[in-house]
């Protein structure tokens, strides 16, 4: 009996999605466009903001935009901290007001072979780290993500170590390309898409592009990111998106388009060969 | 207990089907339907290979033995969703690239425990019919239907192969089949210590 209970259970489990929902955004004024912006067709918001990878609310791909709604990214302090003159804790919207936003139009590919191009609305990186002015033993930036297990349900569970953290060589994180961004579509993050504030690395896994962002310290040791401490041979530090490294369990050649029907090949760093510089002389296929 | 008609349950089993053409024509297939319609399907093979492994044990510990008639419509329903899932990953993902998904099978062990647990499939849905338990025996018949636990065991690390870092879907099945797995070994057990009379029973045609 019990067998067949469970089995009626998983049979009401799988009967379909809940209703999906977009949070609410405010518009963003003054956007300018950016030449790093592509022309490829945008991926239309509804599936962005409903297709979402964010374990920290949910490990299914339509589960963050329903736990998400209630949650709160005003106040939102943001610690800046380690090789640095001082620490500081600015509220995310002084960070948002140090440049004015551009509107970047991205290649977004997921390790697990989907991608996506979105119009995402904030500043290069390198803005925050001219006026933090890391001192000369900084090598690394480290990101961690927002520690709220009582907002955040997925956190409460142990399938990834919280809170989730990020990081990138000095040099990358300076390249123009990486977006400290606050906004997608000409509005404000929703919540589900790592509201307040977060990355977005073009040339990189998604998993790189950290959400809801709390902390960021420069660092000299080479931070420890989540999915690597998850699964080593799998995830590792740089996840530069590469068509010939394959993930250990399946290929890399290629991905899906959301939107489209047949798969297309996947480019050397998401086809952002700008980056190809940063790591000259480097084995990619050992510094996957 | 109510003993529903074969045509309600038939029409039962083709729920999940019908929900996917459902959310096809009312945009329900979420940002990545191709993913959506495979994981669907994929689900719904264990899912049906778990209900149909459910039957022997429910049947007998609640004597409602009649639950048999509809083992096979369940087992082929599996096998079903089993051939949707096949096609979807042969039609939508690798567009009927032979020399890929023969790669594929090679190299990606998921993939591998995945073809293996279909092909199990095929002799039981291909020997389903009473001209075949006629044919081979019902001795030889009933081995060969064990086959299914290998099925279901391969489905199951097929799951736990492919998922990033959330096993817990993949652990619940692999515990409800364990369980379904554990009533047959207690079963086989107790009919060890009971010895050469008992084994006349296994003629049963069930």
């Amino acid at each position: 009996m019990t067998s067949a209970a469970a089995v009626a259970g998983l049979v009401f489990r799988e009967l379909g999605y809940p209703a999906q929902h977009a949070s609410a955004s405010t518009k963003i004024d003054g956007i300018k466009p950016s030449p790093f912006s592509t022309t490829e067709t945008v991926t239309p918001a509804k599936d962005v903001t409903t297709y979402n990878n964010y374990y920290e609310f949910s490990t299914d791909k339509g589960g963050p935009s329903v736990a998400a709604k209630d949650f709160k990214t005003r106040p939102w302090k943001v610690t800046v901290e380690g090789q640095v003159p001082k620490k500081q804790v600015f509220e995310v919207d002084d960070i948002i007001k140090m440049a004015s936003p551009e509107e970047r139009i991205y290649r977004h590919r997921c390790v697990e072979g989907w991608s996506i191009v979105v119009p995402w609305v904030g500043f290069s990186f390198s803005e925050l780290i001219k006026r933090v002015q890391p001192l000369g033993k900084a090598k690394f930036v480290e990101f961690t993500t927002i520690y709220s297990p009582g907002q955040m349900p997925g956190q409460r569970s142990s399938v990834l170590e919280w809170p989730y953290v990020e990081g990138l060589r000095l040099d990358e994180a300076m390249h123009p390309l990486a977006l400290l961004c606050f906004g997608m579509y000409g509005e404000s993050l929703p919540n589900q898409d790592g509201a307040p504030l977060r990355l977005v690395l073009p040339w990189k896994y998604g998993f790189k592009s950290i959400k809801a962002i709390d902390h960021i310290k420069f660092t000299d040791k080479q931070p420890y990111n989540t999915w690597q401490r998850s699964a080593p041979s799998e995830y590792g530090f740089y996840s530069n998106v590469n068509p010939q490294v394959d993930h250990p369990r399946w290929s890399q050649a290629s991905e899906r388009r959301l939107g489209e029907f047949r798969k297309r090949p996947t480019l050397m760093f998401n086809g952002y060969e700008q980056v190809a510089s940063l790591y000259s002389g480097m084995d990619l296929k050992k510094n996957f | 207990m109510v003993r529903w008609f074969k045509p309600v349950v038939f029409a039962a089993c083709l729920l999940p089907v019908a929900h996917l053409l459902w959310a096809y024509y009312h945009d329900g297939l979420t940002a990545n339907p191709i993913e959506f319609i495979t994981h669907s399907t994929g689900d719904w093979t264990l899912i049906f290979l778990m209900i149909t492994l459910a039957v022997t044990p429910v049947r007998k510990l609640t004597r409602q033995y009649w639950l048999v008639r509809y083992r096979r419509m369940l087992g082929l329903f599996a096998f079903f969703y089993g051939c949707l899932h096949l096609t979807t990953y042969v039609w939508l993902d690798k567009f009927f690239a032979i020399r890929e998904m023969l790669a594929d099978v090679a190299k990606r062990p998921f993939i591998t425990a995945g073809f293996t647990a279909f092909l199990l499939m095929v002799p039981l849905a291909l020997t389903s019919t009473k001209w075949s338990v006629g044919k081979l025996g019902g001795k030889r018949w009933q081995a060969l239907h064990r086959l299914v636990y290998l099925s279901a065991i391969a489905g199951v690390i097929h799951y736990k192969w492919l998922v990033k870092a959330d096993i817990t879907k993949p652990v619940r099945y692999a515990v409800l089949l364990g369980l379904l797995l554990l009533y047959r070994f207690i079963v086989w057990l107790r009919s060890r210590r009971a010895e050469a009379p008992v084994a006349k029973a296994q003629t049963q045609v069930s």
